[in-house]
């Protein structure tokens, strides 16, 4: 049986401040309150402001989170911070809405003659721009005002400038196809395609050696009669240029990552594919969710970024890190809800079951949420809350002393850095840090936690979760 | 202190669940008209 590894792992990043006011929160609330849009607007960040961001430095991989600076992490001069670093980058507003048209095979998107003049202008000097069908950006210029009248179509600006573009509904009763669910789509689609982009280009793979895409970002596309029908990781797929390859999506909330990685890596193992890749895209609807908590503490609006994460998952090739799929930790039914009982099950089972302690995993990388952005609205520090539950766990375990849980927090967590945009916070975010510290640092074991709110779709009063432990590769050594 | 009370559990993904505080507020004799755990992040 072949080893499932995970040969490389790219995160991307899209300014998009303009659209922020499509996110769920901001659409409902903008349209109430005059001085509370105008004041949104001024808070629109910049884009060099967005590229110097520590946590988005962090998120591109070009530092460790544990090398962050002290909070406060906003208002950071840019300094050396480049928009392309660590195998991603950070693409701006202009040239996202051309990516948007890029991908758009339906004819949704209409751009203004500047708009689309300068956005192919930017994308065809891009790295990533000769495969990309920057055709489609000229074809979808057209009259936006007269877009704009359609009925429930939306309005695409640039930051807070004029419109500079229209999204249209796909059929005029149909609530899976409205203009706001297309554009989710759209924007998780060019991410996701970014992300894969980088990911098959920047690591000399070929596209056609990818024989499956898995696909864990949050949208569920689909039409009135199938409104989570799926396979967004197809269309990323063609629009990647991978010939060769098909797809499904996962869907598990917040969660999909760890159980796509585990399904990419059961489906090596078994020989069924020979190349898996994992892919997500950004989540509009989660931008500007807590805009409010920043406006009354004088931030600026900090969700305000699209990301988006590709991950190649193979056969073992001796260097890179093994995912061990006798490692997968799953919240059962019977598991109970509470916190420590997730995390006990995520966490210490699958330890347990292998002989291990939570001393012996390096990295626990889990629910990396950003604190200076939930921390403003009241939902707390996500990331500190996990550790300290699991480092309690470990206390009671015995694999460390109570003296010793500040210290287990600080060495083997981790400030948060992503986006609140909870299936890249889940411990995906951190994909490219664990491949660079189990090759060229010195780490031996990372564990990936996931956690989805199962209940917010009203079916269940549960949650759900999973973990899976990556490993350093000794094949060389042998 | 809940009995006869009717209490609406609002549960929070990281701290309490709603159907938690649900069980607690029936141990206490009050009665639910509703709970629901939100995520906030």
């Amino acid at each position: 049986m072949n080893a499932p590894v995970v040969v490389a792992a790219t995160q991307v990043l899209a300014h998009v401040p303009g659209m922020v006011r499509h996110g769920s929160k901001p659409s409902r609330e903008l349209p109430k309150d005059g001085d509370v849009e105008r004041k949104f607007l001024a808070s629109l960040r910049t884009f060099e402001a967005a590229v110097a961001y520590p946590p988005h430095q962090a998120y591109l991989s070009t530092l460790h989170p544990r090398a962050l600076p002290e909070r406060p992490w906003v208002g950071t001069a840019g300094g050396s911070a480049s928009r392309f670093g660590g195998g991603g980058e950070v693409m701006p507003e202009e040239e996202l809405l051309g990516l948007l048209a890029a991908v758009d095979e339906a004819g949704l998107v209409t751009l203004t003659p500047g708009l689309a003049e300068r956005a192919a202008a930017a994308l065809r000097t891009h790295p990533l721009g000769k495969h990309l069908a920057l055709d489609r950006i000229e074809r979808a210029v057209g009259d936006v005002g007269g877009a704009r009248e359609a009925r429930g179509s939306l309005a695409l600006h640039v930051g807070a400038g004029p419109v500079e573009g229209a999204v249209r509904p796909a059929d005029e009763v149909d609530q899976a196809l409205t203009a706001s669910v297309l554009l989710e789509n759209l924007s998780s689609k060019a991410t996701a395609t970014l992300a894969l982009l980088h990911l098959i280009h920047d690591h000399d793979l070929d596209p056609q050696s990818i024989d499956y895409v898995i696909g864990c970002g949050e949208e569920a596309i689909g039409d009135r009669y199938q409104r989570g029908g799926g396979n967004l990781a197809k269309a990323v797929a063609h629009s990647a240029g991978l010939s060769e390859a098909s797809g499904m999506d996962i869907k598990n909330f917040c969660a999909a990552p760890i159980p796509a990685l585990m399904v990419a890596a059961s489906l090596v193992h078994s020989g069924v594919f020979k190349r898996v890749a994992v892919v997500a895209g950004g989540s509009l609807a989660k931008l500007g969710m807590k805009f409010q908590g920043h406006l009354r503490n004088d931030l600026p609006v900090l969700e305000d970024v699209l990301g988006g994460v590709a991950a190649l998952v193979q056969a073992d090739d001796g260097v890179s890190p093994i995912l061990r799929l006798d490692s997968v930790g799953r919240h059962r039914v019977s598991a109970g809800g509470s916190a420590p009982q997730i995390m006990e099950a995520l966490a210490l089972e699958p330890l347990q079951r292998l002989g291990l302690t939570t001393t012996d995993v390096d990295d626990f990388a889990t629910e990396l949420h950003n604190p200076e952005i939930t921390e403003p609205q009241g939902s707390g520090n996500v990331p500190e809350r996990n550790y300290r539950t699991l480092a309690a766990l470990a206390s009671k375990r015995g694999d460390i002393t109570r003296e010793e849980i500040p210290e287990f927090v600080q060495t083997r967590g981790m400030p948060g850095f992503a986006p609140t945009q909870g299936h890249l916070a889940s411990g995906l975010c951190y994909l490219p840090h664990a491949l660079a510290r189990l090759t060229s640092g010195e780490a031996r074991r990372v564990m990936m936690i996931a956690k989805g709110s199962l209940f917010l779709g009203r079916m269940s009063q549960l949650s759900d979760g999973m973990s899976l432990l990556l490993e350093r590769n000794q094949g060389r050594a042998q | 202190m809940l009995k006869g009370k009717q209490v609406v559990a609002l549960g929070e993904r990281d701290g309490v669940s709603g159907p938690a505080i649900a069980a607690c507020v029936e141990a206490a004799g009050g009665t639910v008209a509703f709970s629901a755990t939100e995520c906030f992040v």
